[in-house]
C-alpha cells in the first residue's frame, strides 16, 4: 500500500546518510508533486549492498526547475521528474 | 555529480574500443550471467563510492572496471593482492607477445 497518491504533495527528506542514497542531492530539501506511482520495487539502497532489499513504493516526483536551481535561466515552466523511493518522502505543505 | 557543476558536455560520439566492449561484456555477465555474482546496484554503488578525484580522473568504463573489482574483491571472489599479481602477469604478458 502506498502512503501517497497521484497529486499529493511531497517534501523530499534533507538528509544526507551514509552509505549508497537514491536521491538526487538537488531534490533533497525540495517540494514536488507526485506524478505517478510506478509500483513496488526491491529498496535499491539495499540491493547495492547485495542484501535483498524490501519492497517499496517508487514514485515518479515532479518538481519546478526553479525550485532546484536558484540561478535557473529557463522558462518557469520547466519541470524536472525524478524517481524516489518512499522513504525519501514527507508530506508536503499543502496537497 | 550529484548536482554540482559539471561545465559542457562533450556530445561527440566515439567508437568503442575493444577493451571497453570486453569490460561491458563483463559486466553483463557477472550481473545476468549464469554464474552471475553481483547486481546492477551494487555496480553503481562501486562507482558512487570511488574518491572524487579518481571519479574525475577515469574514464566511464574504467569507473566500471574499478568498481567491478571493488565489489568482487568486498566479496571475497579474489583479494586485491591476488588481482595486483595477475594484473603484473598480464602488462608482462602484453610486453612480450602485445595483445591477444
Amino acid at each position: 500500500m502506498s502512503r501517497f497518491k497521484k497529486g499529493d504533495t511531497v517534501h523530499v527528506r534533507t538528509d544526507y546518510p551514509q552509505g549508497h542514497a537514491r536521491a538526487p542531492y538537488f531534490t533533497r530539501g525540495h517540494q514536488g508533486h507526485i506524478e505517478q506511482i510506478t509500483g513496488p520495487y526491491p529498496n535499491a539502497e539495499e540491493l547495492a549492498y547485495g542484501r535483498p532489499g524490501a519492497q517499496e513504493p517508487l514514485y515518479r516526483v515532479r518538481f519546478r526547475q526553479q525550485a532546484l536551481w536558484p540561478s535557473y535561466q529557463g522558462s518557469p515552466h520547466d519541470t524536472l521528474v525524478a524517481d524516489l523511493y518512499e522513504h525519501w518522502l514527507n508530506p508536503g505543505d499543502r496537497s | 555529480m550529484g548536482g554540482l557543476e559539471a561545465g559542457p558536455v562533450d556530445l561527440t560520439e566515439a567508437a568503442y574500443a575493444p577493451w571497453q566492449k570486453r569490460v561491458k561484456a563483463l559486466a553483463l555477465l557477472l550481473i545476468r550471467g549464469d554464474k552471475a555474482q553481483m547486481n546492477v546496484d551494487e555496480l553503481r554503488r562501486g562507482i558512487e563510492d570511488l574518491a572524487p578525484e579518481d571519479y574525475e580522473r577515469l574514464g566511464y568504463y574504467e569507473r566500471w572496471t574499478r568498481s567491478i573489482a571493488d565489489i568482487l574483491t568486498e566479496k571475497g571472489l579474489f583479494t586485491a593482492e591476488e588481482l595486483t599479481v595477475k594484473m603484473a602477469e598480464v602488462e608482462k604478458r602484453w610486453q612480450e607477445q602485445g595483445p591477444k
